[in-house]
């Protein structure tokens, strides 16, 4: 009886001692309330020099933290739980956050670096006016490809992909809009296409595509495109960009039929409890020097006009990640379909994992 | 006076299981009965019904059905062994070490080493056998599937051959028993609570994987967990995502009732 409750009491006294130790080495680094900004961002989606530059210039500490969907990362948001200063979704993921009431509004005049963003990604349809976002990055959904393994074969369209020689060479980014909309893509419908029809056709297209399918796979696609592990993969442009920064042997297309055009901003949660930090830090990020860095390390394309005066003048007139107004034309940006036709999206993609070879 | 403190002591307890074990339940259930626009329905269940859960709940249940049969033909062997070393702690320590190593990082290793230029197939190539693609593979998952749960198999049972008393050996051996008989009539059925412990430690958390589906099979085999995990970060709609939740439940609850301990000495 005696030793329990000098074991409980124990215990009880070394968790308070850590916790204290903790809380007094997290101030002793600057880590203290009102001097934190909490970043919610893609995994590999910023260069890191950036984050430590950010935190000697302006003394703010910098907690950073990383989603791999815009579902996952709204509901942690929606959840509450941590209180992100700042998150990095894409345009319908915004479009839905605006409806739910989640974003604070962007104050324009404490960034006075929104100047040097080309006019041509401001006040986008979902977002008029910038109010809740400011951009980031954007790019495209395309084919990645491996001329090794390949050879001589050109890919130019989507429907190339269906090709019997390809058998068990294709890799997929594992969502469901991305490869729905490669399948409507290849039937030339819209890739907001709501009609039942359309998306059923065009799950059965994706059907006739497993036997050329390798994997399903989320993130690790760049590392198994790096490894010459498969002939062909189906990936965002940065990601695209990146690998071919680093390997001869890799090609990349923003297919014929036509593909998806996506932006990323920059958004305040309403959870946020460092707005003035949050204000601070997309400044940073606009800064042209900065924003070229950025785009260098990270591979995407970027909005920002007057950042591309300290960038490679190769990469900024490669029409594959920075394409002209003739293949902006072709692309499409997704629209917020509602919670029951994403139920659906996603409910034909699950029964397409399902389909055995 | 002793009845007081004794209840005393059980408030943790019994707080600790109304707040983790119970809520969480009462909430799967809860929320199974709501559509994705929040409205009360019974068209979940309904639809788990349709061929594509039905398929899936299939798959699951087989594929942890082979990851139990093989866990279980390697750990027997193994733990067996394992009684008749000399070092005995060391050597469990040695096969529950990999276990304290991070699941993830486990599968990203294998990423490396089933990869078409990664260890496995090099070794291949040398052996003549030339290379093939194992990643991705039905071979693949259950392997590393059964790599992960292996210690989880072993220890139940080292520790029910582990407590044999070895003068029934020797009495069998005396009666004139074979090896293989006095293992079918004496060892096994003595280890039978072992075994059945292990299988449900196996059987149940195979029966809901999802990281390893992706990272190892590719997404070509889909548990009932990928199904929950899609519904709810993907789509939101938890209550598909409950109900799924609510059928493993009930599947689990069975397997433990059915291979519950029983009486010794019926068998």
């Amino acid at each position: 009886m005696k030793k329990l409750i000098q074991a409980l009491a124990a215990v009880l006294i070394v968790s308070f001692a850590l916790l204290y130790i903790v809380s007094g080495l997290n101030s002793s680094q600057g880590y203290t309330s009102g001097n934190t900004l909490t970043i919610f961002n893609w995994g590999d989606y910023i260069d890191a020099d950036l984050v430590d530059k950010f935190e000697q210039e302006t003394g703010i500490k910098v907690i950073y933290e990383t989603f791999d969907s815009n579902e996952a990362m709204m509901t942690k948001i929606e959840q509450g739980g941590t209180a992100y200063d700042i998150a990095v979704p894409s345009e319908y993921a915004i479009e839905k956050m605006k409806e739910e009431d989640l974003l604070l509004p962007v104050d324009h005049s404490k960034i006075p670096n929104l100047k040097y963003i080309d006019p041509r990604f401001m006040d986008l349809p979902f977002d008029p006016e910038n109010e809740y976002s400011i951009p980031y990055f954007w790019g495209t959904v395309g084919i990645l490809y491996n001329t090794d393994i390949l050879g001589d074969k050109k890919i130019t369209s989507w429907n190339d992909l269906w090709d019997p020689e390809l058998k068990n060479q294709i890799l997929l980014i594992d969502g469901a809009r991305e490869v729905m909309g490669m399948g409507l893509n290849s039937l030339h419908y819209s890739l907001n296409d709501k009609d039942k029809d359309h998306l059923i056709e065009a799950k059965e297209k994706l059907d006739r595509l497993t036997p050329n399918i390798k994997a399903i796979v989320g993130d690790e696609i760049r590392m198994l495109m790096e490894n010459d592990e498969a002939g062909i993969g189906v990936v965002w442009s940065g990601t695209a960009q990146e690998l071919m920064w680093e390997k001869d042997n890799l090609e990349y297309v923003v297919p014929e039929e036509g593909s998806n055009l996506w932006f990323d901003n920059m958004v305040i949660p309403k959870t946020a409890k460092n707005p003035e930090a949050a204000h601070q830090f997309m400044n940073f990020i606009l800064d042209p020097e900065n924003a070229a860095q950025n785009t260098e390390y990270v591979g995407y394309s970027t909005p920002n006009k007057e950042a591309q005066k300290y960038m490679d003048e190769e990469t900024i007139s490669d029409e594959r990640f920075y394409p002209d107004e003739e293949m902006t034309a072709r692309l499409e940006v997704y629209e917020n379909l509602g919670k029951r036709m994403l139920a659906y999206y996603n409910e034909l993609f699950l029964e397409f994992k399902m389909h055995k070879k | 006076m002793r009845t007081n403190s004794r209840n005393f002591y059980l408030i943790p307890y019994v707080l600790w299981i109304l707040l983790f074990v119970v809520t969480p339940l009462l909430l799967v259930l809860y929320y199974s009965f709501f559509d994705i626009e929040g409205h009360f329905t019974l068209e979940n269940y309904r639809e788990f019904f349709t061929p594509v859960y039905l398929k899936m709940t299939l798959s699951s249940f087989w594929y942890a059905f082979l990851i139990t049969l093989f866990s279980l033909l390697i750990a027997y062997p193994t733990a067996y062994l394992l009684t008749k070393t000399k070092h005995k702690q060391l050597w469990l320590l040695l096969i529950i070490l990999p276990s304290w190593i991070n699941l993830l990082l486990k599968a990203y290793a294998f990423l490396g080493i089933f990869g078409t230029y990664g260890a496995a197939n090099s070794f291949l190539e040398v052996m003549g056998i030339g290379s093939r693609q194992i990643l991705f593979t039905d071979f693949s998952f259950i392997f590393v599937s059964v790599y992960i749960f292996l210690p989880f198999m072993i220890l139940p049972i080292f520790n029910s051959l582990d407590e044999l008393n070895p003068t029934l050996l020797d009495a069998s051996n005396d009666l004139g028993g074979s090896s293989w008989v006095t293992f079918k009539r004496v060892i096994f059925p003595l280890t039978l609570d072992g075994v059945k412990a292990g299988c449900q430690i196996v059987f149940i958390p195979a029966l809901s994987l999802f990281m390893l589906t992706r990272l190892i099979a590719g997404n070509r085999v889909i548990t009932l967990g990928t199904a929950i995990e899609q519904h709810f970060l993907v789509t939101q709609d938890w209550g598909m995502g409950s109900t799924i939740a609510v059928f493993l439940i009930i599947a689990m609850v069975l397997i433990m009732v059915l291979t519950g301990r029983r009486k010794r000495g019926i068998l």
